[in-house]
């Protein structure tokens, strides 16, 4: 493999570094960086002109379905999914069956990734935090980091007995590794399908209050204060309240990272309207208010990380009644493009903060290698078109489901390649 | 005339011209009904089925005559002991129907939105008998044709809904239609049973009975599902009777007679006491005869619009 990446816009937020350069790359590694550079025949050379090259994208909150809900994605097919939509690399979410909470499924997901992509994306799996996802026992936490986990969760559910999430703080800190919660207090949201609030009340669907998440939250705060060398990461949040619970904690110093969903930055309760089931996704869609403070909370920095929750469901799952579908949408393929219409071009974030998003504070969070983008550093990259238009076709998506919101919805700003490990793929 | 919508899903945005020409269609159907021979020709040869997920026996029924007495062929479907019961999916089951070439569907469910979803699986015409908590469009029609028989016009009638106003689709359907026609509508119930930011519809919220009566027309009683209590949201049916059951005594409060509706089956002596519900200002069972009456108006409008 050698690639010649010409007159692409480095921009590289580790090195505050935004230039136009070139890139040779040979058998996966960056042989030279510099202006104009010739290279020999032997090179690929790819246009990369009015492109973004940035440190590989990672989602760091994905469920692959593999091994157990094949029907819905695979390894592979996810994995494809990610790399057609920029990212390098992928955590995977624990609940899959058997649940990720014991060594050998954890290895078989990395090993799985690594055969079917030949390291085009690396799989870094997520290990259940508790036995079998079930809050009670404590998963074999240092196995499972040894085999490779960069992060606990239960996610899918919340770990709600506070006795639980204390022995889990202090169990995870000797090995310095997050414990992602997944914020919802049962007890409120119980046959509870959409946000609570005047659309709820519109539609008569049991509504899921802002509060079931901040409440968790709050507590799981006050949890840390009392464990204060623990790291803990909020999933996916999704109310004004939670940011706000984030912001003091953060200015307290303690340490807290937090992530939200290109769908909570982009759409409304008011979708649900239409009882399309690619809008059931929990937590929920929330209100305008919500979306404004997770936007001013994206800017400021409360939010240190943009995932997908990519959750694939099969058309057969989600084509019922509203209240029987599952929860959940795909991500993979649309969260660059969402994230540059939503976010970049309403001026809430540089490229350079999109990036760091996407690339530097996930990987900074869970412990992964910081990508060097430097002569002799392994070639870890995301390559984006920031200004190419286009349409989100479910029909073309790499996934094998196709539960999106965003069918036929215009974006602007999409992958074009990725490299890594010595594999790449370029479509402009 | 023509409804704007080939399907009934709701009242919310319905526009009044609808409404007012449901209804009064509906008036000259109640004719049909007076007379010996209570059947009319206009949907010969259109085949209903009435896909009841839920048991129900009123609505049913209601929904049976109108279609009978409109000549239809009629298919009556229920949950129990069907394809649902062997784990066939609503689409499935929807799609096998249509199949036997059906004109429209009649459809009760207990998840709201679940006969919006039918019209994006069926082409047949879809009436909602009632989904969830969201809406039961008829109810509400034939509610408001009540409330103008006696009145003789909705605008300006207030209007309170009382009972269990978060898990009532009647109450949605009625606030959605009465506000349209210009009605004032409250609603009153327990804080734990009025949903969240229903203030934003226009209605106006009661905790207090004794208050409510001073100030309205008409009190649309609701049902008290008992499972309520079981799940916290009241704490016995003893205390719910005593200060949100709508009984003589509180009634006669009120500076003139107030008209007492309930939707049915109901729970006699719990939300609303029997003297009243027997009672002269009582019109209940106006409400089931102006039923079918509604129905048939809503099938023969949509039946024959195609």
């Amino acid at each position: 493999m050698k690639l010649h990446l010409k007159s692409g816009r480095l921009i590289d937020p580790a090195k505050e570094k935004d230039t136009v350069v070139d890139l040779l790359i040979v058998d996966g590694k960056i042989e030279r960086i510099g202006k104009s550079l010739a290279a020999d025949r032997s090179y690929e050379a790819i246009d990369l002109k009015n492109k973004v090259v940035a440190p590989g994208f990672i989602d760091m909150h994905v469920h692959l379905r593999e091994p157990g809900y094949e029907h819905k994605e695979t390894i592979r097919t996810g994995c494809a999914s990610a790399a057609a939509g920029g990212f390098t690399a992928v955590c995977c979410m624990p609940n899959t069956n058997p649940a990720i909470d014991e060594e050998s499924v954890a290895r078989y997901v990395q090993e799985e990734g690594r055969q079917v992509t030949g390291g085009l994306v690396d799989v870094y799996p997520i290990a259940a935090a508790t036995k079998g996802r079930k809050g009670e026992e404590l998963s074999p936490m240092a196995e499972l980091s040894k085999a490779g986990a960069v992060g606990f969760s239960d996610d899918g559910s919340p770990i709600s007995n506070a006795e639980i999430m204390r022995r889990i703080f202090e169990y995870s800190s000797m090995y310095g590794i997050p414990v992602i919660q997944h914020a919802e207090e049962l007890t409120m949201t119980k046959n509870a399908y959409m946000n609570e609030g005047f659309v709820a009340t519109r539609l008569g669907i049991p509504g899921i209050p802002p509060i079931a998440e901040e409440l968790m939250i709050q507590r799981d705060i006050i949890l840390l204060r009392y464990i204060p060398k623990s790291k803990y990461h909020v999933a996916h949040v999704s109310t004004a309240g939670s940011v706000e619970c984030v912001r003091r904690a953060k200015a307290e110093k303690l340490n807290i990272t937090c992530e939200v969903t290109p769908h909570h930055f982009t759409l409304t309760d008011d979708a649900v309207a239409s009882f399309d089931t690619n809008l059931k996704i929990n937590p929920p869609l929330r209100t305008k208010d919500d979306v404004k403070a997770i936007k001013e909370a994206l800017r400021d920095g409360t939010i240190d990380v943009i995932v997908t929750d990519h959750a694939p469901h099969t058309i057969d799952e989600k084509e019922v009644e509203f209240a029987q579908a599952p929860f959940g949408i795909v991500g993979l393929e649309t969260a660059l493009g969402l994230a540059v219409t939503e976010l970049v071009n309403k001026k809430f974030l540089t490229l350079s903060q999109l990036i760091e998003k996407f690339s530097v504070n996930p990987r900074r969070i869970l412990s992964l290698p910081v990508i060097n983008i430097q002569e002799g550093e392994a070639a870890n990259l995301t390559v984006f078109d920031p200004e190419k238009e286009w349409v989100v076709d479910i029909q073309a998506f790499k996934s094998k489901s196709k539960n999106s919101p965003f069918h036929g919805r215009k974006l602007k700003g999409k992958a074009v390649g990725t490299v890594n490990n010595g594999k790449s793929w370029f479509e402009m | 005339m023509k409804l704007q919508s080939r399907h009934l899903l709701g009242l919310e945005g319905v526009p009044e011209q609808d409404i007012t020409l449901i209804l009064d269609t509906a008036a000259s159907f109640k004719e049909v009904l007076e007379r010996p021979i209570k059947k009319v020709p206009p949907l010969q040869g259109k085949t209903i089925v009435n896909l009841f997920f839920e048991s129900s026996t009123r609505t049913r029924i209601s929904f049976e005559l109108a279609e009978r007495r409109l000549s239809a062929d009629v298919v009556n479907f229920t949950a129990q002991g069907s394809s649902v019961s062997k784990g066939e999916t609503l689409k499935d089951t929807a799609r096998n129907i249509e199949a036997m070439k059906i004109d429209m569907v009649v459809v009760r469910h207990a998840a709201s939105g679940a006969p919006h979803f039918l019209t994006h699986v069926v082409k047949a015409n879809v009436i909602n008998a009632g989904d969830g908590a969201h809406e039961h469009p008829t109810q509400a029609l034939l509610d408001m044709m009540t409330l103008r028989e006696k009145f003789g016009k909705l605008e300006g009638l207030r209007v309170c809904i009382v009972g269990d106003i978060t898990h009532s689709r009647v109450a949605r359907s009625n606030i959605y239609g009465l506000m349209t026609m210009g009605a004032k509508v409250s609603v009153c119930g327990p804080a734990t049973l009025i949903p969240k930011n229903i203030e934003e519809l226009g209605v106006r919220v009661y905790h207090n009975l004794e208050k409510v009566v001073t100030e309205v027309d008409a009190l649309n009683v609701l049902r008290i599902q008992l499972e309520r209590q079981k799940s916290g949201l009241f704490p016995s049916l003893r205390e719910y009777r005593r200060f949100f059951g709508v009984t003589k005594e509180k009634v006669d409060r009120a500076p003139k007679p107030i008209t007492i509706m309930h939707p049915g089956p109901i729970n006699r002596d719990v939300e609303l006491s029997a003297d009243l519900a027997d009672g002269p200002h009582s019109v209940i069972l106006e409400q089931v005869t102006n039923g079918e009456a509604v129905r048939m108006a809503v099938l023969y409008l949509l039946g024959t619009s195609n």
